[in-house]
């Protein structure tokens, strides 16, 4: 396994003329490594965006040091280490830098140079992977919310990053726009082993990932696997989060006396356990 | 109203004229403009206004659709024309009837100044009709870049404009997205007097200027994560091709030029 991003010590605090100000990022250390799926979950507040930002080399940390693809990130690496990473962030409309599909993802290939011979291969290529490649000549307001998201996606995947990071990407989409975007980053990560750090509310977008980080008031509260965190299910409610549906179905029906055991984070697993448990009386 | 409103868009098509590149249609009407200013009798004027009529028939636009769109326009026309009819008094007096006396320099100056204002929206409407607003954008870039030397921010100047035009319909639809919403709350921008209509307005700019200012601040970011910086060292992804066609309508302007020095009149 080899190291993609790893932050040490870091903290952050914005600048601000008012009161005292609070650290956005609370000495935060964590590691990602090549080809996994990480999610960032954490109340409104708890310094997710600030965290991706400072990951993307658009403001400095405090104190602690991040370094991404095993070089530190400073003003000397930046561009570089820019190229190769993607990000899309929540609000589709905000991100969209081009006139038309296509410029918009050519936009990355303009701003490093990339001669024009080999951008229009690209650029089909890119649009292809996000299953957008009918809508060349569009406008961004003639698209859907989802739509718009995966052209996003185009446009980060267009200088063929290593790492896709997406700041509540889905937040802003329809159920089947979301679903959508969430299948496309799926397939994406199983093809080409793209390394993925998604940042969400939506729970159910949290049991794809590998690893879970829960961020509160800008620490790290708890890593592990989905089954772990979600094992802490009253912790997570504590600090405002949601469980997913079948989690909390299957608490619930503990709480009133239904006998099964075990974390069920996805509705099959929490109807196999019913029946299966009520055959066995 | 506005839907009517040609001046300034674009409309699709496939005619000699739009599958011109925009850098020959630019300085094809920047020069012509300019050429226009050469007539100066009834001869160069009347070739003037002929030669704009075979390009709107060349470009396929149909004069119906020109004449509905720029109402207003030629509105403007015919005001100037009955302006000089009435208030110029040189040349001998052709009519005359109670107060009003039309004299024969009148009736020539009107027309001549008529022709020139024509001409020269109908050259700008053709470009814009047949030239969509990022390919103009392209065209002027290129075109402007040799005053990068001057210090001309050039590239920065096309990046607002394209800007711009992509967050024009962004900015329509949220517009009408909080009108709806003040209007649920109960706010009247159709009656009242102007001074309260005024009033009313202000809740429908604040919340659109704080959005346009957000939507700035992301699209900054988005642009910056994206590797923007600045024109330094960019490669193009739109590509402007220089076609035979395109040196043709430089000479075709040489050739009226030449003609239109042959016919004026010396003075
Ligand atoms: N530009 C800024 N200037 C000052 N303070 C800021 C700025 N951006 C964020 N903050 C503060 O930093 C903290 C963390 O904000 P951040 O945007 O990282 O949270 P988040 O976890 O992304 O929240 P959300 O779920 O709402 O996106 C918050 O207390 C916020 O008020
Ligand atoms: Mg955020």
């Amino acid at each position: 396994m080899k190291e993609i991003l790893s932050l040490d010590h870091v903290s952050y605090t914005y600048e601000t003329e008012d009161e005292k100000p609070h650290k956005a990022i609370d000495d935060v250390s964590f590691t990602v490594q090549d080809g996994e799926w990480i999610a960032i979950v954490g109340h409104n507040g708890s310094g997710k965006s600030t965290l991706a930002k400072l990951m993307m080399g658009l403001m400095y940390p405090n104190e602690g040091k991040i370094r991404v693809f095993l070089e530190e990130l400073n003003d000397e690496t930046v561009w570089e280490i820019r190229s190769r990473m993607g990000i899309v962030f929540q609000n589709p409309d905000n991100q969209f830098v081009g006139s038309t599909v296509q410029d918009d993802v050519a936009f990355s290939l303009e701003n490093n140079g990339v001669p024009f011979e080999k951008m229009v291969p690209r650029v089909l290529d890119s649009l292809a992977q996000v299953q957008m490649e009918e809508f060349l000549d569009h406008e961004p307001h003639h698209l859907s919310g989802g739509q718009k998201q995966r052209v996003a996606i185009a446009g980060a995947l267009a200088m063929e990053p290593q790492m896709l990071i997406l700041d509540e990407a889905t937040s802003m989409l329809d159920p089947q726009g979301r679903d959508e975007v969430i299948r496309v980053v799926d397939d994406l990560k199983r093809a080409k082993g793209l390394t993925v750090l998604s940042i969400t509310h939506d729970l159910e977008e949290v049991l794809l990932a590998d690893r879970v980080i829960v961020m509160n008031e800008g620490k790290v509260m708890m890593t592990g696997k989905p089954e772990e965190i979600f094992a802490h299910g009253d912790v997570l409610e504590s600090i405002g989060l949601d469980l997913p549906f079948a989690s909390r179905l299957s608490r619930e029906l503990r709480k009133h006396g239904v006998n099964i055991q075990g974390e069920h984070m996805t509705e099959k697993e929490l109807v196999n356990e019913l029946w299966t448990s009520h055959f066995n009386k | 109203m506005l839907e009517k409103m040609i001046f300034g868009r674009y409309v699709p098509g496939n005619s000699f004229v739009h599958k011109l590149d925009p850098r020959s249609k630019l300085l094809f009407v920047f020069l012509f403009i300019i050429a226009v200013f050469l007539a100066n009798n009834t001869i160069t004027y009347a070739l003037l206004l002929a030669f704009t009529v075979l390009v709107i028939l060349i470009a396929r636009i149909r004069f119906y659709f020109l004449f509905n769109g720029l109402k207003p326009i030629l509105f403007l026309v015919v005001f100037t024309l009955l302006m000089h009819f009435i208030f110029t008094k040189e040349g001998a007096l052709l009519f005359e009837w109670k107060f009003i006396k039309i004299y024969e320099e009148g009736i020539r100056q009107g027309i001549y100044i008529s022709i020139r204002f024509l001409v020269l929206v109908l050259m700008t409407t053709v470009l814009t009709l047949t030239t969509s607003p990022i390919s103009i954008t392209d065209g002027m870039e290129t075109l402007l870049n040799p005053f990068k030397k001057l210090k001309l921010p050039v590239h920065e100047l096309a990046l607002m404009m394209s800007i711009s035009l992509r967050f024009i319909p962004t900015l329509m639809d949220e517009t009408d997205k909080i009108l709806k919403a003040q209007l649920a709350r109960g706010s009247d921008l159709t009656s009242g007097t102007i001074k309260q209509r005024i009033h009313a307005v202000v809740p429908l700019l604040v919340p659109l200027f704080v959005s346009a200012f957000k939507r700035a601040e992301d699209l900054a970011i988005a642009m910056e994560v994206r590797g923007y910086r600045g024109g330094e060292g960019r490669t193009r992804y739109r590509q402007l091709a220089w076609k035979n066609r395109d040196t043709f309508v430089i000479f075709l302007f040489a050739f009226l030029v030449a003609v239109l020095f042959w016919l004026r009149g010396g003075n």
